[in-house]
């Protein structure tokens, strides 16, 4: 390596890189997870709404927290699972070209 | 910093099974994902930046919750409890231009010239003695906020939970250590996602049931009108020059000091922050990273000035000798008053995410330049792609075990530490004007970036710690001398880059496409994916959305 770096190496280096890069390949997909946390999440603290006592209402200022906020992650958690239904997960693009990155 | 340990008793929260198993769940999800991930890592590019191929949405959002960490929410809070409405600043001015900025005008060279980090750029566009120094330390800090972050986890889970502070310590190291050595970036990226949400979601029932208790926004209003004076609930009343007010900062110094510089500094150069958008699929993504990330942010600043607020209206003398509380104690005081068991699994899920999230951004982001930028060139350069994903895994187990090793040390020297944060603080500032000179005046020459780098840290420390801290000058507060000392480092740094140029030999104008305003590299320019030039995802509508959005906002705050 010459005194000062020069670009190219170092853009040569990473392009070269990027072509056997694996993680669009096979890398899952996060909008899963999301999904299936939330919904989890959701069920769980609905419930704990659903037999709330008078104390954990009076506790929250008279709301059923717990109900309101396992209803809205319930709801995020399926908005999630549903875009992974509409939208799948893009298919890994084909064995990479250099310098073609289109799917 | 605070270390209030005496407050164990008052605040410990009323957790049950049912919190501990939300919690139980969070940890195996956490740990779920960096397994899951592995199998993705096959190139130190995998590894370091996610192969450069996440969607937008993914690095936008972990670009937001990697600068949402614990500290940061439980701190701006206690900054509303103590100033009101002035937080909004760090947000709408403090933030959002330079957000914008980043993504319209400096992405393009960013992702453009390929750069890992962002002290590679500084080696492409000056030379290795400033490229250098940025990474040791930027390096360096980044181990300290690290383990800082993981002391306060430590102060605050001892307070709420009662668990022993070195438990705490090396339960969540370990979790940190797991994932990212597992599945790099992209398992820090995927967890700050993740984080995201479930922060949302404990942050929105406190502040809904917050307001509630102080009778709405009026009620919150009214009571801190009268007890606090109007300018407290207002964001520009009392900033006049010369006026008086408890930020003890002008509309001047907020405009210059937080809104330019100190906002510029963290946001555009802050390499924890920009390797999300790094790590983006192609340039529209990356542009796309911080404009994403903005929408967020202009609204989040609700949901911890809020609760910050009601906590000064519920106890009115938090933060002085009357009251246990302190300032920060804000939104873990409103969680142990207002949250049944449930929601209260959650809310304390939340807050560790948090602070694991913002030690992970700062881990993961070191061993990238540790690796790339200090390792592979200075040290053992050269060697099979392989080895460098080896030291990357080994040096983010160092990495963790020296932030736990910090985190011991700030439980006994906290003075200490919040001395080494203000110092590398300013660092950030004369980060900021060295790009930006080097990416818009062609002529700034190769020694110029190092010099101002020196200049601009030495001036802003002068001011900070002689001039401010000796009483040579008087500026009311912290915050205001912060300012002030980032606006003094910004100008010292500049004169000093342009000085340096006019003396010293120009970067071969060869060596500098793609790295300065106007020019290209040949055979760099990619073809727009399919589906990227839909209206929603022009960057330019995005990001001029966010700013007239954040201006927006400031509207019914300022009468």
């Amino acid at each position: 390596m010459s005194e000062h770096f020069s670009e190219r190496d170092l853009q040569q280096e990473v392009s070269e890189l990027e072509t056997r890069s694996a993680t669009a390949a096979r890398l899952f997909d996060i909008r899963r997870i999301i999904g299936g946390l939330f919904v989890l999440y959701g069920v769980i603290v609905t419930i704990a709404g659903v037999v709330a006592s008078d104390a954990d209402i009076d506790k929250a200022e008279g709301v059923n927290i717990n109900l309101w906020t396992g209803l809205g992650m319930l709801i995020l958690g399926l908005l999630f699972l549903l875009w992974l239904k509409l939208r799948p997960t893009a298919p890994p693009p084909p064995a990479a070209v250099p310098g073609d990155r289109e799917e | 910093m605070q270390t209030p340990t005496y407050l164990a008793a008052e605040l410990r929260l009323p957790t049950n099974w049912l919190d501990y198993t939300i919690l139980g769940i969070y940890f195996v999800v956490v740990l779920g994902i960096g397994l899951a991930a592995r199998r993705s890592v096959k190139t130190s590019l995998d590894f370091f930046l996610s192969g450069r191929s996440l969607p937008a949405w993914v690095t936008g959002l972990a670009f937001i919750a990697a600068n949402l960490g614990a500290t940061e929410i439980l701190g701006m809070a206690a900054n509303s409890a103590q100033y009101g409405v002035y937080t909004t600043h760090w947000y709408w001015i403090g933030a959002i231009p330079a957000m914008v900025f980043l993504g319209l005008v400096m992405m393009p060279f960013y992702y453009g010239s390929k750069v890992r980090s962002v002290p590679e750029f500084l080696l492409l566009r000056f030379d290795r003695a400033a490229h250098l120094l940025s990474s040791i330390l930027f390096a360096a800090a980044a181990i300290l906020i690290a383990g800082v972050n993981l002391y306060a986890l430590a102060i605050v889970v001892e307070a709420l939970l009662g668990w022993p502070q070195w438990v705490a310590i090396v339960v969540a190291g370990a979790f940190v250590l797991a994932y990212i050595t597992l599945g790099g970036l992209s398992s820090a990226i995927y967890n700050e996602v993740l984080q995201f949400f479930v922060i949302l979601a404990a942050l929105i029932p406190i502040t809904v049931i917050g307001l509630k208790s102080v009778g709405g926004w009026d009620g919150l209003s009214d009571t801190l009108s009268q007890s606090h004076g109007d300018d407290f609930m207002t964001a520009w009343g009392g900033t006049g020059i010369g006026s008086d007010n408890p930020l003890g900062a002008n509309w001047l110094t907020i405009v210059l000091g937080l809104g330019f510089v100190l906002s510029f500094g963290y946001w555009t150069t802050n390499f924890a922050e920009v390797q999300r958008a790094l790590s983006a699929k192609n340039l529209s993504a990356a542009q796309r990273t911080p404009l994403i990330a903005a929408f967020p942010k202009i609204f989040i600043v609700f949901l911890v000035m809020i609760p910050g607020l009601v906590a000064a209206v519920l106890v009115p003398a938090i933060g002085t000798a009357d009251s246990d509380l302190q300032y920060n104690d804000a939104i873990p005081y409103l969680m142990q008053q207002f949250l049944p068991n449930g929601v209260l699994g959650i809310a304390v899920t939340g807050l560790l995410a948090a602070f694991m999230a913002g030690m992970a951004a700062n881990v993961s982001s070191f061993n990238t330049v540790f690796t790339t930028d200090i390792w592979a060139k200075y040290v053992v350069r050269h060697r099979e792609d392989e080895y460098y994903i080896r030291f990357g895994r080994l040096i983010t187990a160092i990495g963790v075990l020296a932030s736990i090793g910090t985190a011991f040390l700030a439980s006994s020297f906290s003075n200490i530490m919040s001395y080494l944060q203000t110092l590398f603080s300013f660092f950030n500032v004369p980060m900021f004007v060295v790009f930006i000179i080097g990416m818009f005046w062609k002529r700034a020459s190769m020694k110029s970036g190092f010099w101002g780098l020196i200049a601009g840290t030495t001036a802003a420390m002068i001011n900070y710690f002689v001039i401010y801290k000796q009483g040579i000058i008087g500026i009311p507060s912290d915050q205001g001398a912060n300012f002030v000392s980032a606006i003094a480092g910004f100008v010292a740094g500049g004169v000093v880059m342009v000085a340096v140029s006019l003396f010293t030999a120009p970067k071969p104008a060869r060596e500098l496409q793609g790295l300065v305003y106007g020019t290209r590299s040949p055979g760099m320019a990619e073809p727009p994916a399919k589906g990227d030039d839909a209206w929603y995802r022009k960057p330019a509508l995005l990001g001029w959305g966010a700013v007239i959005l954040a201006a927006a906002c400031y509207i019914p705050f300022s009468f």
